[in-house]
């Protein structure tokens, strides 16, 4: 192989280069590998979800790009579960009714996953199960 | 190169598109216990009006001679800017404004008329988007991101807009506003129940379409004290909206463009 | 062929480096526009599009005037351009990467341009425009790609790259007429709404292509063993001249209809734009110096001698391309919102992150012509490696 030394240097460089994520996770110590741990707040009735718990696991993302093309652009509001119960669609005041603190509920599987969805730059969170 | 290197190449890199082809066709949720929601697969036969059960033609009537805004008043802008989020950024470049005052002249620009009423040369009068027929922002557009709807309203869809600017462009109205920072530090009373908007996305007075859908009026028209802002459908021959055109004279603004402007000025 | 980029002398690698540093300043006010937002800029509600989206009009003309040495050699066998097309056909693709870098930055969502590809729409100019340009690009990479390999082959290129060839002629008049018409067709602004907006464009781009490209040819012609040919160079000189004529009329129409019909909403962008509005006056030294920079230029253009002799013929397109960048880079875009839709006067100057991200776009495009005339050149022997 010509210009060996030049390769195999430039070799490294690229790999440290690729895998450097990786490495300035590590050195800010997030690569804990806890659980995702969600949790619901209390609330007074149990209430249901517009979905089951794997549908929601699977889904929830598709789930909810379909409800935004629904609301804004086709003016439809409402929902039909597979329970046949009828849901306004809504983040804010369906979903984060019950799912309020999103800290403890959307942050979990998504930091540990490394996901930013942008919901929050418009969408406003609930803070803590007290405010709705 | 070798030929036997180069043909590898070619077809890893064919299998390479193969692997991730997949990304670009669009996965639905398959749960049959669950109702499958009609889908709009956005591929460009998604249609541009909103299947809005009513049938109308959505109008807003501004009845200058009740509006008291060269007195100071801003109740209509007040109440738009708490139930929209909208940010306070002074009189600076970055302005983000649904409905704002302007003098009669400015307003109106093709009306020229040096002998104007005394009461008209300091007339302010409430603009807002015209929300037009004949749209040129919804022209062009290059995703559909701003579209019209069946009821009239021109609608901004901020899931979609790239921030372009052509509609501002398009705009003869100047009714658009685009967020060229992060708005949230600048709102005062953040409204849990509508949500902000992003950097990058232009945004309008979209007539409270989110308020329409529960039954409730426009923010700006409740706010109006004078009632001087009366909204309602036009297709409707009963409607306040119709009566008040057909017994007061009013004007639009640059209705020789062929927009067809929804909002009137009674004078 | 890749592999000529790879070696050059001491200036080569100078000039690359000067090159790269500016691309990185532009990179780094570029991460923090991204961050920021596109209030870094100077731009404002009711100016909304600035000296990001001006630069885009003004290169996509300087992309489609390789059409102007490739329509006489490839359609009339006009031998003499033969050493010119394939520089005009790189200035070409250089040009199209700036015109989209400059889309680029100035996006408010760049993440989600793919949404003009999701959500085609056939009424919008920029779909067309996006879908024009992209082409173009493909276009003319595949020429390059086919005559460059063919002659570093030494042998003909294959026969299907004529028709290939022949339509990117009629796709360069595209292009620049799919811009004009992203700004022609505004009923709201009256400054763009004109049916000669399009052959403006043509005209400009007419006259400014060829001059840059007659700048790089003859500094091309002082570094290496590269010489375009007398009568290649008399040519280009005499299509930058009747371009620049055409140019300098239809300005002079617009000028007519503007001032003679007197309508305010007309006159009042030409007005601000040559006299200022009310002692609101930026663009106005510029605008006349473009016109000085025109009255010479054209003037040299046409006194033969001074067109036929290549020192003044150098001087002479620097002074048409920078005239025409500033009627179309700084003039046309800007004035287009001043006065804005309510008469009111709102004054636009570009800041320091919007300058330096322009420059290093520019600065991107000359770093790829350099690369792209070192392969080019250096595949017909004409620089000792």
């Amino acid at each position: 192989m010509y210009d060996t030394g030049k390769i195999i240097i430039g070799l490294i460089i690229f790999v440290g280069f690729f895998t450097s994520p990786i490495w300035y996770d590590v050195s800010n110590g997030k690569t804990a590998l806890k659980e995702p741990e969600l949790v619901l707040p209390k609330l007074e009735n149990q209430k249901e979800c517009v979905g089951t718990k794997q549908f929601m696991r699977d889904n929830h993302m598709v789930l909810l790009n379909d409800w935004r093309n629904e609301v804004v652009r086709e003016g439809e509001k409402t929902y039909t579960s597979y329970t046949h119960k009828n849901f306004n669609m809504n983040l804010e005041k369906t979903c984060l009714n019950c799912h309020s603190d999103t800290k403890q509920f959307c942050d979990q599987c998504h930091n540990y996953l490394g996901e930013s969805p942008y919901c929050w730059d418009c969408h406003i969170e609930n803070q803590g199960p007290e405010k709705k | 190169m070798d030929k036997s290197r180069r043909n590898f190449l070619k077809i890893a890199g064919i299998a390479a598109l193969g692997v991730t082809a997949d990304k670009f066709v669009d996965v639905h949720a398959q749960d049959t216990a669950n109702k499958v929601i009609k889908k709009t697969i956005g591929s460009g036969k998604e249609t541009v009006k909103a299947k809005v059960d009513r049938k109308e033609r959505l109008a807003m009537v501004v009845d200058l001679r009740k509006c008291v805004s060269q007195k100071g008043c801003t109740k209509c802008i007040d109440a738009c800017n708490k139930t929209h989020n909208i940010p306070d950024f002074g009189e600076s470049k970055d302005e983000i404004k649904w409905i704002w005052k302007e003098p009669y002249e400015n307003a109106f620009l093709d009306h020229e008329n040096f002998y104007l009423t005394d009461e008209f040369k300091n007339k302010k009068v409430p603009l807002f988007c015209n929300n037009c027929d004949n749209p040129p922002c919804v022209e062009v557009c290059p995703t559909q991101a701003t579209f019209k709807r069946e009821d009239g309203i021109v609608m901004m869809d901020w899931h979609r807009c790239i921030g372009c600017r052509y509609c501002m462009a398009a705009c003869p109205y100047g009714s658009r506003s685009f967020n060229w920072r992060d708005p949230r530090p600048f709102i005062k009373d953040v409204n849990p129940d509508f949500p902000t908007r992003m950097r990058g996305v232009v945004e309008k007075c979209i007539f409270c379409e989110e308020r329409l859908a529960e039954g409730l009026p426009p923010a700006c028209v409740e706010a109006c004290t004078e009632k001087a802002l009366v909204f309602g459908n036009l297709d409707d021959p009963e409607s306040e909206v119709r009566k008040l055109l057909k017994d007061n004279f009013s004007i639009r603004r640059k209705p020789g463009l062929g927009t067809n402007p929804e909002v009137y000025y009674l004078v | 062929m890749l592999e000529h980029a790879l070696k050059g002398n001491k200036k080569y690698w100078g000039w690359l480096l000067f090159l790269a540093i500016i691309i990185l300043i532009g990179f780094y006010f570029y991460i923090k526009q991204f961050n920021y937002g596109l209030g870094i800029t100077g731009m404002s509600r009711s100016v909304s599009w600035g000296l990001y989206i001006a630069q885009f009009t003004f290169i996509v003309g300087v992309a489609a005037s390789a059409v102007m040495v490739v329509l006489p050699y490839y359609l009339h066998n006009y031998k003499e351009f033969s050493k010119v097309t394939i520089l005009g056909e790189f200035l070409a693709i250089a040009s199209v990467v700036m015109c989209i870098m400059f889309v680029t930055v100035d996006l408010g969502q760049p993440f989600r341009v793919a949404n003009i590809f999701l959500h085609p729409t056939f009424h919008s100019l920029m779909f067309w425009d996006v879908l024009a340009l992209s082409g173009y690009l493909v276009l003319n990479v595949i020429i390059t790609r086919v005559t460059l390999g063919a002659e570093h082959k030494s042998i003909k290129p294959p026969k299907w790259i004529r028709p290939v060839i022949i339509i990117s002629i009629p796709w360069a008049i595209s292009i620049h007429t799919v811009t004009a018409f992203l700004i022609s067709g505004l009923a709201g602004r009256p400054f763009w709404l004109t049916a000669i907006m399009a052959p403006r464009f043509l005209a400009s781009a007419f006259s400014a292509g060829p001059a840059l490209l007659v700048v790089f040819c003859l500094i091309v012609k002082r570094f290496t063993k590269f010489d375009p040919g007398n009568e290649a160079l008399k040519k280009l000189g005499l299509i930058i001249t009747y371009a620049m004529c055409v140019n300098v009329f239809f300005i002079l129409m617009e000028f007519f209809t503007t001032f003679y019909s007197g309508i305010p909403g007309d006159v009042s962008h030409m007005q601000y734009l040559y006299f200022g509005i009310d002692g609101s006056t930026r663009l106005v030294p510029w605008m006349w110096t473009s016109a000085l920079l025109v009255l010479i230029s054209l003037t040299l253009l046409i006194i033969p001698k001074t067109r036929k002799n290549h020192k003044i013929l150098f001087v002479t397109c620097l002074m048409v391309f920078v005239s025409i960048w500033l009627e179309k880079g700084l003039g046309l875009i800007i004035t287009g919102f001043i006065p804005n839709p309510f008469g009111k006067v709102v004054q636009y100057w570009p800041t320091i992150p919007e300058t330096f991200i322009s420059v290093g776009i520019w600065a991107f495009g000359f770093f790829l012509i350099t690369i792209f005339y070192k392969i080019a050149l250096s595949v017909r022997k004409e620089i000792e490696i």
